[in-house]
This record gives C-alpha cells, structure tokens and sequence, in this order.
C-alpha cells in the first residue's frame, strides 16, 4: 500500500493571534510552528496501516524552509520520505493543485489530509485533490479500515454517521477518531535525520483569491454575574432581556 | 446569470441552514439584480420544494433519482457545476456544513472557480471582485477574501446570517442531468442518526460541560437542561479524549467551531483552544465555581458557584418559565 500525507505547519493551538503591517499579515513573531492535528491523526493512521504490509507512507508538504522542522517530525512518527514543495502555500486551490502534480507522477493508493487546518479552516484541499485526479474524496473520515484494495470508512454527518466503503485510489480527511497521535520514540527521531527530504519546484497556478486583511475578534463587554443562589434570574435575563430563548 | 444556491436535504427534508443559504443567495441576487435559482438532488417532496420560494428562490431545478438518494459528492459535484452552466451562474452558495464542505471544492474546481469557505456576512461587491468575511484562525480572528475569479463560489457558515422571508412564488423544474458512470465509484452504507437529537455544528443553542462534572455519570443534568431549552449538547477536549462524551461533541480549536445563539459553559475554564472554538457564539454563559476561571472574561453572564447547585435549580427555573408559556 503506498499512502501520500499531507501536512501543514500551523501555529501551535495555544498562540495568541495578532497581526501586523496594517493588519495584512500575521505577525509571526513568537510564534511556534507544529504539525496540523488532524494532520498528524491522518499521518498517524497510515503509518499503521502501512506497518503490517510493507507499504510507505509519503509526506507531501507546501511551504518553504522554514517547515522543515514539521516536515522532520513526521518522518520521526515513522513516514519513509518526503517532498517539500518550495512554496508558500497561498490557498487551497494552489496547494491542491501542488498535491495533484505530485499525485499523478506516483500512484498512491491513498491520499490522506486533515480534516482542515487550523489556520485558514478552510476543509478544501481534500476535495479540490479528488477533483484534479477525478477519484474519489470523503471527508471527516473518524474511521478507516482497509482490506485489499477496498476501505471501509466512517465519516461525521450532522448529528451522525455515514460508512462509506470505496475502492482505491481516493482521498481522505482525517478527524479526531481515526487514530491515536504518535508520540516519536528516540529512534524514530534519530532515523529522521537520514529519511530523504525531497525538495521540488511548485508548479504554477492562476489565482483566484487574495487574503486582503485581517482582524481579531471585537471584545466583549462586562460581564453580567449572577448570585449563585438565584440561578432563576439568570433564566429571566436570558428570556427577557438576551431573548435567545 | 442567476445566483445558483444548493438546497441540501436530510432524508427528504430541508433544514435550516438550507432555508438560510436561500435567503442569502436572495440578498446577493438583489444586489447584482438577479433572481436565484436553488438546486435541490434526491428525494424531496414538492410542498418542501416549494417553502424555498418564501425565502427568495425563484426557480427551483429538482434533480429526483433514486440513485442520487445518497449523498455522492462526485455526482453531486457534477450535477451542480451543469446546473451553473446551464444557468450562467457566476455565483454559486453552498451551506458550509459536512456535506457542503465535500461539495463546494470539486465545484469550484469543475467551474475554475475562487471559493471562499465559512462566510459570515455578505459580500461586498467592486465590479467584478468580491469581498467575503470570514473566521480563521479557528475563530481567533477574521479575514476577508478576495474573489477575482470570474466565476465564484461560497460557503455559508450555519447560523450566520438570518432567515428573510421574501415570499416568492417558486417555480419548480425538472432538471435531468448527465450522469457518468465514474462518479459513483463510492457506496454509501449506513447512515447513523442520533434519533431526537439537535445536530451540534447547526444548533440554535447549546449547553456545554467540562472536567468540572468530574465524571461521565455527571452529564445527566446537562442532558436533561439541553432537552428543556431544545438545545445541543456539547464538551470540551479533555472530556472527549476522557472518552466521557464523544468527539463529535468536542468543541474548540480542534473540534467543532460553533457559533449558535446561545452557549452555556459549565464547568469549563476557559483555555484558549476552547475559547476559539466558541467565540463566534452570540451570548456566552458561564458557569464555574473558579472566579478567576479565564472564560467569565469572555462571558456575557456568569454564575460563580458550584455546577451540582446551580444546574439543578436552572432547570426548575427553565421548567417553570416553559409551564408559564
């Protein structure tokens, strides 16, 4: 089974974030980069599938130098090479496209991605790659299990779940569930350094979309507290005066 | 060149959302000056079919095939980008939700399409380009997009942007489109819906707990607040990774982002992870016995106090407020 990941680097989930240069850019001052979590649970996911059949798992990452580090610790949770194409990843539809050019030199039998990044959120890469290779994509997969050629998925619905059984090749995002996170051993860190890191160029791709400008969320007034032992008067002012229900 | 919005339908039924994706392709035709007309595939009655026309579809293409009963976002995906064509939309809406989010990326790239995922509001137009808002970062910050693609296609968040009756007369087409072979390569199995519950990411109002409850057996009271108010229920990271609750109600940064009308936090402090999950909710109470707890900063009503005193008198409260209504 040949598996391809790909994987994001994104500002640590405990970040604060600001903006800077007229609120157009994020000010990455501070800031830790890691690897996407539902990334990581896709990545976590092939690399036990891959174990007891022989087969390899291929990061694929869009961004330049300064992923590396990522990029590394996935090969040290147990993936067996990578690709960095040397690009910042300007929207979906340009790392998708990236994904895809890479996708159609290969044949992979699976293609894994988080079920978004927590970055931009935007849940498109996924889709836009099944749609460029004409296969198959599902998404917010909490489960997948594989037998031969065939894989037997669970994805999130609104309020449920769907199971969903295809063949290969397709795509797939990740969501809590599908796997435990890997922590990497010392071996698997040690390995890393020698895995092989390959870097390409990007392909080119139009643009569709400019991210403009940014802002933080406006804060919110005082708050109204309650005495603890009159909970009713919190009912009253959420029917009469916040009127929500 | 009407604006083309996909009506999505859960066993034959629209939601909410389907009904606000209407009202705010209604909004954007008004502007361009142009009607919008609402694609609906499966299964779905003509009395449903015709409610979109009060919230401002003027042209329904009904697609009914007992193939295309299940969702398949290939053949969907298809559908919707010949329905665009045949309409010269440049404008095409799609509900933000877990089939939207399968759907909207293959149509953007059928159609050569910019697409902007999860807006909050309304564009704003300059000629050809479009301007759309929305969250990033998890909810820790907006972003507005540009769309310069000639033709666009956006994402609405679910409970962003409100109903607008506008009390068209609907007509309804059929709509016979073609089909390929090699856009069923999946088989949807079963379907698996939690019978009486109000789905969390569509949610109106949601009571939500945390490790405060000390304990799975301790979700009684929140369940049966969430069942008087109608609401959902929902938990934070470290209960879901408990395996207390399940993921699927795990809100925060790498959970669900929510932002209902109204969010009751109990037994939750507050960490940022969960704060970004959730800010985007209209008002925000919390309840916590930790005054320092770092949510009631960001709260709009707080009870400090211990959740197995306060919850329990809350619904008596609920309770005689519903007997008066």
């Amino acid at each position: 089974m040949k598996i391809l990941v790909c994987v994001s680097n994104v500002p640590d989930t405990t970040t604060k974030i600001t903006f800077t240069n007229n609120n157009t850019e994020l000010n990455t001052a501070g800031i830790s980069y890691i690897l996407n979590p539902y990334d990581e649970i896709a990545l976590s996911r092939a690399v036990e599938l891959t174990e007891n059949d022989n087969g390899t798992v291929t990061v694929i990452n869009i961004g330049e130098i300064n992923t590396e580090p990522t990029i590394r610790k996935t090969l040290a949770i147990g993936a067996n090479d990578a690709i960095r194409v040397n690009a910042k990843p300007r929207d979906a539809y340009f790392v998708a496209q990236q994904i895809a050019a890479v996708a159609k030199a290969n044949n992979y039998d699976i293609i894994l991605t988080g079920r978004e990044s927590i970055d931009y959120n935007g849940s498109q890469v996924a889709s836009m790659v099944g749609e460029f290779l004409d296969i198959p994509s599902i998404n917010s997969v909490k489960k997948m299990d594989v037998n031969g050629n065939t894989a037997v998925l669970e994805r999130e619905i609104e309020g449920g779940k769907e199971v969903v059984t295809v063949n290969f090749p397709f795509v797939a995002s990740a969501t809590e569930g599908m796997a435990e996170w890997k922590i990497p051993n010392m071996r698997g860190i040690m390995g890393a350094r020698s895995k092989p890191l390959q870097v390409i160029e990007a392909v080119e791709v139009p643009i569709n979309t400019n991210y403009i400008s940014y802002e933080q969320p406006k804060p919110r007034g005082q708050v109204n507290l309650v005495d603890n032992a009159e909970p009713q008067k919190l009912v009253d002012l959420l029917h009469n005066e916040a009127k929500v229900f | 060149m009407s604006v083309l919005v996909y009506v999505e339908n859960a066993e034959g039924k629209f939601k909410k959302s389907a009904f606000e994706v209407v009202s705010y392709a209604s909004e954007i035709a008004k502007i361009a000056g142009t009607s919008v007309t609402a694609i609906s595939i499966g299964d779905v009655q003509e009395t449903n079919l015709a409610e979109l026309g009060r919230f401002g579809a003027k042209k329904i293409l009904n697609v009914s095939s007992e193939k295309l009963k299940s969702f398949v976002n290939q053949a969907y995906a298809s559908i919707i980008a010949e329905a665009a064509k045949s309409e010269n939309s440049t404008t095409v809406i799609i509900a933000n939700t877990f089939t939207g989010r399968g759907l909207a990326p293959r149509v953007a790239v059928k159609l050569e399409a910019g697409l902007v995922d999860g807006a909050i509001e309304l564009p704003t137009f300059a000629g050809e380009t479009l301007t759309i808002r929305k969250t990033a970062f998890s909810g820790k910050a907006f972003v507005k997009v540009e769309l310069t693609s000639k033709i666009k296609v956006i994402t609405l968040n679910p409970n962003a942007f409100k109903l607008i009756e506008s009390g068209l007369d609907a007509s309804i087409e059929n709509f016979a489109p073609t089909v390929k072979d090699s856009d069923f390569k999946i088989i949807v199995g079963e379907i698996v819906r939690a019978a009486n519950k109000v789905s969390l990411p569509d949610a109106e109002l949601v009571v939500s707990a945390g490790r405060g409850l000390k304990g799975p057996e301790n979700w009684k009271m929140v369940e049966e607040l969430a069942d008087l108010l109608g609401a959902a229920t929902a938990c934070s990271k470290p209960v879901s990774d408990a395996d207390w609750r399940p993921h699927s109600e795990h809100v925060g940064q790498t959970g669900i982002a929510i932002s209902p009308n109204l969010y009751i936090a109990i037994g939750i402090s507050g960490a940022i992870q969960h704060l970004a999950g959730v800010s985007s909710s209209k008002v925000i109470v919390v309840i916590n016995k930790d005054p320092e707890a770092p949510f009631f900063k960001v709260a709009d009503y707080g009870i400090v106090g211990d959740a197995f005193e306060v919850v329990p008198k809350l619904i008596e409260a609920v309770k005689a407020l519903k007997s008066q209504n």
